[in-house]
């Protein structure tokens, strides 16, 4: 008896022990499974815009005609942010690690991390209601004086809703992911090598560019390539902000698309066939978003032991 | 003779070739002052001034460093100077939209009845009135404060004990398994699904499953964990991994079984850090629309079943009283609408990242770190 009520509880523990650890192992595999999938519905409500004959699609053209416009269009949306964030983002973050003062860099990076708290609906809804009205006059100097540019060709939207507006947003949206990681890496510098060139007698440029920068450039690649893959599937500063149209080289008129956009505005309204075109539009979205960030992980992974950025 | 009786201080051999030390705000003193001239010339106003002042301040700094102190240094200015201005230009949108959405919500989040009343039954034609009689701005934000909260709460139940358990297992079971690296490798690739691709996934599972054109709230909370399940797998994850050693070693040699340590001793030395990034995670996904969008359609009355029926929400209230307006005539007090409900969100998205502070300072643990 005594034995029994001895072995009793433990042998609720063993049981404890297997239900617990199956309990998380199905979590994790529930994870694995949830982003298959993904992948696998997608795909199965994607298929008949693959299939169906190429009249019945937006446009008249097949599936393929439909999303290269807008492939086009959210890339050189992505890339315009990009552009316009890295440098600043890099300037931020080494003003946060290497020029302000100790005592406030943390709080000034903790306002950094406001910009990426704040939705992307508030962003959408500022950039069309006021970054558009003020920077249309940019534009129209932009069209008087540089028009020769494919890129600045006028006349200008007066509007301002334009894709290069919404490039700008999503550079705002963007820059606080890449300030925050370049700035962790930033700060994991060895002290020795900053101090080694300090006593050389470099100035601070001259210990950044040859201690900091070398030190941190695949954390900075990696950084930029995540804020591609945010910038990529940004979807709310596109749609309030963009004035959509075909596919045009100018960047100051109204016109370009983005597959997320275009997804979040025809969606609600879609059935049967434009339904699975928008899902498909999205598993192209998923995949170029895939790629990316898997590059920028992989960066990461590789660099891993020295860089410390994960 | 002045000259040998009161000598001229000589500046020390160690300073010479240096800039004095009041250099900087002499600059910008005078660039201010050339620059508000210039304004003045052209037309005035407060941003062009400060652009061309820092201009004016750069070039006349590094203008005078090159000249007294040599170009290794005037270089090392510029730098100094181009990154305060990046921090300062990124300073800019964050300020301009706290400020747009102080003063166009304010209108609309002081309205009576703007949290306690919802959209149903008002109509173009109450927006006319307001705008040409000045009658009252009707309608508010109830059924989307009440969508907010349940698909949120939904989707943070979905998450939260997935996303812990998951953790649990990375660090506790993992051990550096192919299945442990698998999950972290996907993990960290599904922190960056779009998030209108995950409302995609949950609108096209939904569709296979219940049938097509199935839009509840609850479709909307299964996108939201999506989102939110990476999140808190990285947050409780970072923070099981500083729980010492020595905490369990210490249990297992008292004799308690592995599942014990975690849930008595491993999780509640964690517990302040994870719940600080719980709280984060909510605040990230609270803010979402698009997912909303494409599973939960537009509501304008009030619907507490979070499983039946169209939901509204915070985001897509205020996306769809932008781009739609109840009046097209008179978009003005669906604007009024928009903007208080988007202060509302903040405020909510503000005082989630404080709680998360919070939190994280009250329940840490005091350990010998």
């Amino acid at each position: 008896m005594t034995s029994t009520s001895l072995t009793k509880p433990q042998g609720a523990g063993r049981a404890g022990d297997k239900v617990f650890s199956g309990a998380t192992l199905a979590a994790g595999c529930l994870i694995l499974a949830v982003l298959f999938g993904v992948a696998l519905f997608l795909v199965i409500q994607a298929i008949p815009a693959f299939t169906a004959p190429a009249a019945d699609i937006q446009g008249g053209k097949g599936f393929f005609a439909y999303i290269w416009p807008i492939v086009v269009g959210t890339l050189i949306a992505a890339v315009i942010a990009l552009v316009i964030a890295t440098p600043v983002a890099i300037g931020v973050a080494l003003f946060i690690s290497h020029y302000a003062p100790r005592r406030l860099a943390s709080g000034l990076g903790y306002v950094v991390d406001l910009l990426a708290a704040i939705p992307s609906v508030v962003y959408g809804a500022w950039g069309a209601a006021f970054l558009a009205k003020e920077i249309s006059p940019a534009y129209n100097w932009l069209a008087n004086n540089l028009g020769w540019l494919p890129i600045f060709q006028g006349p200008a939207s007066a509007t301002g809703k334009t894709i290069l507006t919404a490039g700008i947003v999503l550079a705002v949206m963007v820059l606080p992911i890449i300030t925050s990681l370049s700035r962790e890496i930033f700060l994991q510098t060895p002290k020795l090598h900053e101090e080694a060139a300090l006593a050389l007698g470099a100035t601070r440029w001259e210990m950044i560019r040859m201690a900091v920068l070398p030190f941190g450039r695949p954390g900075i690649v990696s950084a930029v390539m995540l804020g591609l893959g945010r910038a990529l599937g940004e979807t709310m500063a596109v749609a309030l902000v963009l004035s959509s149209g075909v596919l045009t080289a100018s960047l100051i008129q109204s016109g370009n698309q983005t597959i997320a956009a275009e997804i979040a505005l025809n969606f609600p309204e879609a059935s049967g066939l434009k339904v699975s075109t928008l899902i498909a539009a999205g598993l192209v979205l998923f995949v170029i978003t895939l790629g990316v960030n898997m590059i920028a992980r992989w960066i990461i992974t590789r660099h891993k032991e020295f860089s410390g950025a994960n | 003779m002045t000259s040998t009786l009161n000598p001229v201080r000589k500046r020390s051999a160690l300073t010479k070739g240096q800039l004095p030390k009041a250099a900087p705000y002499i600059v910008l003193a005078l660039a201010l002052v050339i620059g508000a001239a210039i304004m003045a010339l052209i037309g005035f106003n407060a941003f062009g001034w400060g652009i061309v002042s820092a201009l004016l301040f750069t070039a006349g700094l590094v203008g005078w460093s090159a000249a007294v102190e040599g170009s290794r240094k005037a270089k090392d200015k510029l730098v100094t100077c181009l990154v305060v201005g990046a921090f300062l230009v990124a300073l800019l949108p964050l300020i301009s939209v706290i400020w747009t959405v102080l003063v166009k919500g304010l209108p609309g989040l002081v309205d009576p009845g703007f949290l306690s009343t919802s959209m149903n039954g008002v109509t173009g034609a109450f927006d006319n009135k307001s705008v040409e009689q000045g009658a009252p701005v009707l309608g508010g934000i109830y059924h989307a404060l009440i969508g907010t909260v349940q698909i949120t709460l939904l989707a943070t139940v979905i998450s939260v004990p997935v996303g812990l358990l998951t953790a649990i297992y990375l660090v506790e079971y993992g051990e550096d398994r192919a299945l442990a690296r698998a999950i972290t490798f996907f993990v960290d690739v599904m922190t960056g699904i779009p998030s209108i691709v995950a409302g995609l996934f949950a609108a096209a599972f939904f569709f296979a499953v219940v049938g097509p054109g199935t839009k509840t709230g609850a479709v909307a909370a299964v996108a939201l964990s999506v989102l939110m399940i990476p999140v808190v797998v990285r947050s409780s994850e970072e923070m099981l991994k500083i729980v010492p050693n020595e905490l369990r070693e210490a249990a297992y040699a008292l004799g308690v079984r592995k599942w014990r340590t975690i849930l008595k001793v491993v999780i509640p030395t964690a517990i302040s850090g994870i719940a600080s990034g719980v709280t984060l995670a909510i605040a990230r996904v609270i803010g979402e629309t698009a997912p909303i969008l494409v599973t939960a359609g537009f509501a304008t009355s009030i619907n507490n079943n979070v499983f039946g029926g169209w939901m509204a929400s915070l985001p897509t209230f205020i996306y769809t009283q932008i781009l739609n307006p109840t009046s097209p005539s008179n978009p003005g007090p669906s604007d009024q609408r928009a903007w208080g409900a988007a202060l509302v969100l903040i405020i909510l998205v503000m005082l989630l990242n404080l709680a998360a502070r919070l939190v994280a300072r009250i329940f840490a643990p005091k350990a010998g770190r």
